[in-house]
């Protein structure tokens, strides 16, 4: 077996927990379960990794088997990684069946031939998810293992979700790549990421709980406002300004668990309005600004300024926008008219 | 009753019983809260601030996430002649000590302890700094 493609194995296990690494190698399955029984998994890492180089020397493990070890385990902890959202446009309205074989063929053929040297690994999950492994080299240079890209495809839809590694100049081509093999005719990237690739999946795929406009709003109010106020010797004296708050609140947010998002960017190239006598920046030029909203779980966390007080209700639409848009990266500049507004580009 | 802020809501004026005691609650935690609480205090009578107003700050426990001095709220508790406790709700035995604290206060402010006057218990409370 090849020295750099036990090395990669082995640290590839030195990743995973010690109490997931018989779980991650059943799913691997590249060893049998027999295998699996004479390792001893009580012991330090370091010694664990080494007997499993050693059953997949015996087996003859080549990187093939290596990049299907890393798939699997990018894909239980996808969350690691950051996820870009990329969009494809078709051109015309025929509806093609997708082949998945010749879509593979294609993709491995375009990246072939333009680098040569790269390791191209599929892997299709149940929920019609195909997982694809590239690791990328030069004409010259043998693929570096230890920096893929991952870029998970819903056959069904039009959208990409892409880890790119480091190397960033490899983008344009993996992006050729898939529109060509996919049968589109082009591919933009969103102002959409996060870590949480099925927080992702759920805002673009809009399976995240809704609010749609109902007929029957106030009847429907008085059900679970105030649970716990089982004391009656308690009067809250701001309760209509409560069910209000809580009532736009379900407006905006929908009852069900929001997508898990970690930050919202909002670039401003507004204009400074001052006291004109004051001379500052009045109207000159742009006052360069990024605001920042950061948070484990940003849109719970939004959705819980008003009813904690902390911010008044109904919160920016540029906040409560961020689901329904799909995005979570803005522009925001001047609105060209006589009210000078600030509004949110496309 | 618990309110957000000051003034209360007309709509509830008729069904109001007679109120013996106002507690302002600071979260030392928030500058927002004493903003709050400041611009509650033009709401109340006169009248009250002869016993009747206790200040309550809370979240003295996490001291690293206090966003208001402590000078600024013992200020305030002077200027309007008020007693100011100190407490951290989410600690069961401090709130519970607190809670029966202002239960024993509002006994006196409702005059339910004869021959204890809200006013002479509130002279009572101030510390020894004071001149």
């Amino acid at each position: 077996m090849d020295e750099t493609v036990a090395e990669y194995i082995r640290r590839t296990v030195l990743k995973i927990p010690r109490d997931e690494i018989k779980m991650m190698l059943q799913k691997w399955g590249f060893l049998s379960e027999a295998q699996l029984q004479t390792l001893n998994f009580h012991q330090i890492k370091d010694n664990i990794s080494q007997d499993v180089v050693q059953l997949c020397e015996e087996n003859s493990a080549g990187i093939k088997q290596a990049a299907a070890l890393d798939i699997t385990y990018n894909h239980i902890y996808q969350n690691k990684r950051m996820w870009s959202v990329y969009r494809m446009k078709k051109s015309g309205e025929e509806v093609e069946y997708f082949d998945i074989a010749d879509f593979k063929k294609k993709f491995k053929q375009i990246l072939q031939s333009a680098l040569k040297n790269v390791t191209i690994t599929f892997k299709e999950y149940e929920d019609n998810a195909i997982w694809i492994r590239v690791a990328w080299g030069t004409p010259y240079k043998k693929p570096n293992q230890y920096k893929p890209s991952y870029v998970v495809y819903h056959s069904q839809t039009p959208y990409v979700f892409i880890s790119a590694s480091v190397l960033k100049s490899n983008l344009p081509l993996l992006c050729q790549a898939l529109i060509v093999a996919s049968n589109y005719h082009d591919i933009r990237e969103m102002e959409l990421r996060s870590h949480s690739l099925n927080s992702l999946k759920d805002i673009v795929f809009k399976r995240y709980s809704q609010n749609f406009e109902t007929y029957t709003p106030k009847p429907l109010q008085r059900e679970n406002v105030e649970p716990e106020n089982a004391d009656i010797m308690i009067i809250h004296e701001n309760r209509s300004e409560k069910e209000r708050i809580h009532r736009l609140n379900q407006e905006f947010f929908g009852t069900g668990p929001q997508p898990k998002l970690e930050f919202a960017q909002y670039r401003l190239e507004t204009m400074f309005k001052s006291d004109p006598k004051m001379n500052v920046l009045d109207k000159k030029e742009p006052f360069r600004c990024l605001v920042k909203f950061s948070s484990p779980h940003l849109l719970e966390s939004l959705k819980s300024l008003a009813p904690a007080g902390v911010a008044d209700a109904p919160l920016s639409p540029l906040l409560t926008c961020i689901p329904h848009k799909a995005r979570n990266f803005f522009k925001i500049r001047e609105k060209k008219c006589l009210l000078s507004e600030s509004f949110v580009s496309p | 009753h618990l309110a957000t802020s000051l003034p209360l809501p007309s709509e509830r004026d008729h069904l109001r019983p007679r109120i013996d005691m106002v507690v302002f609650m600071i979260d030392i935690k928030s500058k927002y809260s004493l903003k709050n609480v400041e611009t509650s205090l033009a709401h109340v009578d006169a009248s009250f601030f002869l016993g009747k107003v206790c200040f309550l700050v809370t979240g003295v426990g996490r001291v690293n996430a206090c966003s208001i001095e402590t000078n600024a709220i013992c200020k305030l508790a002077d200027t309007y002649c008020s007693p100011l406790l100190f407490c951290e709700l989410e600690l069961e035995g401090i709130r519970a000590a607190t809670a029966q604290r202002l239960l024993r206060m509002l006994k006196i402010c409702a005059g339910h302890i004869p021959g204890v006057s809200a006013l002479s218990f509130v002279l009572l409370m101030r510390s020894s700094n004071d001149d």
